[in-house]
């Protein structure tokens, strides 16, 4: 089987604060992570590849340093990594994001299966997994928390908010996994050190052949008019003081008043 | 920085500190309170950290001091039980690397990395510096093998461990040039694990008396060559008291971190704490001694690696941390006022813990011994 | 073809097993409110697929839409990804609507990114506000980083600009009885996606009342050091007869179900009483309970921004204070106060 799974490199806050003078984000001091979703779509395709064999890649696009969760991904146990990076491809929206992934996709070939985390969690648009299947020509499944092989056919568990649905999906297609579906394991010391030495591709847009038209900020509909913080709300807060246990008294007081007890 | 990380030894650091901020630091009052944790253990086998200080030939890790030192620097930052316990796993598995046959090697090596649990056993109840005074025995047989009566007492692992490497003396005539090493399997008949040592710290690690009645075992049990083991074992224990530094280096950075957060949140007369300088001046201290601390530890085990002899260096690196990381976490503990008396703030659990560190894998004493020897022997 | 020749505003008409989905409504009423910002000359169309659903035109019509498209076809019957990104690509083609709204459900984000990469336009997720600004342009307000950022998102020239909404983000309007409007009946050709299909439906077994249903809610966060505290959290909220809820980053764990989240990504609720647990009070978390009642809030922080939002506030560590809180209240149900 070969797999492909595609992991975001996304900060590891959400205390994200933007500079007053500039309006622009302040990543300073801001660690980067694989988003914990992704991380999931590697567990899970690792799992797949011990059960049924094959391949892993592991894709990402992003500055140099999104290399970083290619590692990971690398440490964690997939066979080669692929970075997407380029000025080119820059500023993009989530369609000119797609775009040059589905084109790694088509360079590499010969996939079985495309795994997304479900969305990532500074942007949550939950768009990019979608749109590579539809470039791709591909059937999509998402939300899935488990998933099987039954030869050209995956069957998957998708958690709606009232139901679970099993959809059985003909590969090549791509799903979208939630954190219910599993663990990430930790990349073992053994595997840190292997995985460094695996194969490991960095393209850039033409590599992929991307229509430059469709890429980075000329490939995107959307744009992003400005940036600010919300508007604090204001509540007047009684505070309560004390020892624990004078606070956890006042507490039950108020709780008392409201009539909660 | 005066060692430089590999990409590879960054992404170790991280994933261990990972592990040991999830796993394990949740883990140390309840060791503390009940003793060693298997369902840990397990996570730590799953994990791949038992078999980092092996080759890869025998399904381990190929790491490096550097390597080994970086895990228990960061797995000590979340419980001192759970560090030592692998240090002392290592450190046993280290002399069969070292000094085994390559029969021996195939054999046990691969079960080090897969899990099973080693210990090393040389201190006694009445031997702990003076390593010729062990009374433990073992005494060749009339088919080759040996027969290991004694005992021993205050190894950590015991009781839990599934391989002992046992020093015993082969020959009393010849002193310290006397004593043998022996690999002894737990189900060794004539095997006694006695009570659980009531410790005053580090009390998630298993430790107890062992003792030997008439154990028979096989030839190929002898580990290295006969009269040998005094030397072996004080080359591992440069090895051990590496990671014994690292160790204490972690250790007191989380009482650090645990007095730092209450200094910033605790308010007195007004504001925090740690606006008080007499306070806040004792975290200048704390950092920078834990520098210090870290770095002699690497420096040792760069030392170590690069095949130089390290004894003396490995000595002062654990003189300097067990001394300052006592201190370290009773400075802690003070920070916290009333609070730091309390089990539920975790600070009098790492003072507890730090204070052993001054007394196993080699007191203070004998490192001064060391440390002085090396000194004065210099033209 | 310019985005000039794109007019009209179309509201994606979800439905399941013949129940229009309620987000619709609330859709169709800010339609309303964007079609006058920007000079009351777009049409308000709902778009409908399924098999026989032209039944569902009344209802529409009642919410304030002014023109149906019913597209039917056998094929439609239960919803696929593949073939509905299909029909409604083909429909946005043909009539070319200038903005193109879908509820953010589970059906809305699967099969809107398809027909906007069919369409190569752009996909606003989740916007939390959707205006006309000082130029006639229709603005987008969407949340990052859980809501500490928010952005101001336009689709320059691509159309239809399209976007997806969270349920109770906008409210509907009061429905009109018998209201009535233009139906387009669309016998649309689409096959069957052979490559997909649901072979198997459960429905979902949930511990609790929906959190939206519940009138007293402690809910934790991500200060939250061990799941095991969960359960302490858990007894509070039986002892004040109420459930037990969480901040997002417990439920991206997987140590509470997606449906116990509180936010906008999550649910949002409107208690009589809720207490946050070790929650910092990130925008979106905000957005899901602020018209709580009362708020109570427990953080070991005094610059969080929960405080913002509460209206009663204990700066302490919930490991102390909750159990604490428990005992005290049990203490006072026995009659020992």
């Amino acid at each position: 089987m070969k797999i492909l799974v595609f992991v975001k490199q996304v900060p590891d806050t959400d205390d994200v604060k933007l500079d007053p003078r500039t309006g622009n984000l302040m990543r300073d001091g801001v660690e980067s992570v694989i988003n914990p979703l992704d991380a999931n779509g590697v567990e899970a395709a690792l799992e797949l590849k011990e059960k049924y064999g094959g391949t892993v890649t592991a894709i990402s696009m992003g500055p140099p340093q999104a290399d970083d969760v290619l590692k990971k991904a690398l440490a964690m146990g997939c066979d080669e990594s692929v970075l997407l990076s380029d000025r080119a491809l820059g500023g993009a929206d989530t369609l000119a994001t797609g775009y040059p992934l589905a084109k790694a996709a088509e360079k590499i070939g010969g996939y079985d299966l495309l795994i997304c985390g479900r969305h990532a969690v500074d942007a949550e648009t939950a768009q990019t997994g979608p749109i590579i299947a539809a470039f791709l020509g591909i059937p999509q499944v998402t939300l899935v928390d488990s998933v099987s092989i039954d030869g050209e056919y995956a069957v998957c568990r998708r958690v709606l908010p009232d139901r679970f649905e099993t959809v059985r999906v003909k590969m090549p297609a791509l799903i979208t996994v939630c954190s219910e579906m599993n663990t990430p394991r930790y990349p073992t010391p053994i595997n840190i050190m292997k995985a460094l030495r695996k194969p490991r591709y960095v393209w850039n847009s033409r590599d992929i052949n991307c229509d430059p038209e469709m890429i980075g900020a000329a490939g995107s509909p959307s744009s992003n008019k400005e940036i600010f913080e919300p508007p604090k709300r204001n509540t007047d807060t009684r505070y309560f003081t004390g020892e624990i246990e004078e606070m956890a008294s006042a507490i039950a007081d108020t709780l008392e008043a409201e009539k909660l007890i | 920085m005066l060692i430089n990380l590999t990409e590879e030894q960054k992404m170790i650091r991280d994933m261990a500190r990972e592990f040991t901020k999830n796993e394990i630091e949740p883990r140390d009052k309840w060791m503390d309170e009940n003793g060693f944790d298997f369902d840990l253990y397990k996570k730590v086998v799953d994990a791949g950290f038992m078999g980092i200080n092996i080759p890869e030939e025998y399904g381990g890790g190929g790491g490096s001091a550097i390597d080994t030192t970086i895990i228990v620097h960061e797995f000590a930052k979340g419980s001192a039980s759970e560090a030592t316990f692998l240090d002392a796993h290592w450190m046993a598995a280290d002399l069969v690397l070292f000094h085994g046959t390559d029969d021996q090697k195939k054999k046990y090596l691969p079960q080090a990395c897969a899990g099973k649990i080693f210990a090393f056993g040389l201190t006694e109840a009445s031997a702990g510096s003076d390593a010729a005074g062990i009374k433990s025995t073992a005494v060749r047989s009339a088919d080759g093998g040996w027969v290991l009566n004694g005992g021993k007492a205050w190894i950590t692992n015991s009781g839990v461990a599934d391989y002992y490497i046992i020093l015993a003396m082969t020959d009393a005539s010849k002193g310290n040039h006397g004593i043998s090493a022996f690999i002894v399997p737990k189900d060794a008949e004539g095997l006694t694990v006695g009570k659980f040592e009531q410790k005053m710290g580090i009390r998630g690690t298993a430790t107890c008396e062992l003792a030997f009645d008439n154990i028979r075992l096989p030839a190929d049990a002898l580990l290295g060559k006969e009269g040998d083991g005094f030397m072996m074992a004080m080359a591992a224990l440069d090895g051990g008291r590496i990671s014994v530094a690292a160790i204490c280096a972690g250790v007191s950075e989380h009482a650090m971190t645990v007095a730092k957060d209450y200094a910033n949140s605790r308010i007195a007369f007004g504001k925090p704490i740690a606006a008080f300088q007499g306070l806040s001046f004792r975290f200048a201290e704390m950092a920078t001694d834990i520098k210090v601390m870290e770095m002699l530890a690497f420096d040792a085990a760069a030392m170590k690696d690069s095949g130089k002899r390290c004894t003396v260096d490995a000595a002062e690196a654990k003189l300097f941390a067990a001394n300052h990381s006592l201190q370290i976490c009773i400075d802690a503990q003070q920070v916290l006022g009333g609070n730091g008396y309390s089990k539920e703030y975790h600070v009098e659990r790492f003072v507890r813990d730090a204070r052993i560190f001054s007394v196993a894998e080699g007191t203070n004493e004998i490192l001064r011994m060391i440390i002085s020897g090396s000194v004065l022997a210099k033209k | 073809m310019s985005k000039e020749d794109y007019t009209g505003i179309w509201v994606y008409a979800e439905q399941e097993k013949g129940v229009l989905s309620k987000t619709v409504f609330e859709l169709l009423a800010k339609s309303a409110d964007l079609k006058k910002k920007l000079g009351g000359r777009d049409e308000i169309t709902a778009v409908v697929l399924g098999k026989s659903v032209s039944g569902l035109c009344g209802e529409l019509f009642s919410y304030g839409a002014e023109k149906v498209i019913v597209a039917e076809n056998d094929n439609l019957a239960e919803y696929s990804p593949r073939p509905y990104a299909k029909v409604l690509t083909a429909l946005a083609e043909k009539y070319k609507p200038s903005i193109f709204l879908l509820p953010a459900s589970a059906q809305g984000r699967d099969v809107a990114p398809r027909v906007m990469c069919n369409l190569r336009t752009g996909l606003t997720a989740d916007a939390i506000d959707l205006d006309v600004d000082g130029e006639g342009v229709f603005v987008q307000t969407t949340p990052n980083f859980g809501g500490n950022i928010l952005s101001h998102i336009c689709i320059k020239e691509r159309r239809p600009q399209m976007v997806t909404v969270h349920p109770k983000v906008f409210s509907p309007n009061e429905p009109v009885p018998g209201a009535a409007g233009k139906v387009i009946t669309e016998k649309v050709e689409v096959e069957a996606d052979d490559c997909y299909t649901v072979t198997d439906v459960t429905p979902r077994v949930f511990e609790g009342k929906p959190i939206s249903d519940c009138d007293v809610l402690v809910a934790g966060g991500r200060g939250i050091k061990d799941e095991g505290d969960l359960r302490m959290l858990s007894e509070l909220a039986q002892l004040l007869g109420g459930e037990l809820a969480c901040a997002r980053p417990l439920a991206d764990c997987g140590w509470l179900p997606h449906e116990k989240q509180i936010g906008q990504s999550g649910t949002t609720v409107k208690p009589r009483f809720i207490l946050n647990t070790a929650i910092s009070g990130s925008v979106q978390y905000q957005a899901g309970m602020h018209d709580a009642n009362c708020i109570m809030s427990i953080n070991h922080t005094a610059g969080a921004p929960i405080w913002d939002v509460s209206h009663y506030g204990a700066v302490a560590d919930y490991t102390k204070l909750v159990p604490a809180l428990i005992a005290e209240i049990k203490r006072r149900k026995s009659g020992n106060g």
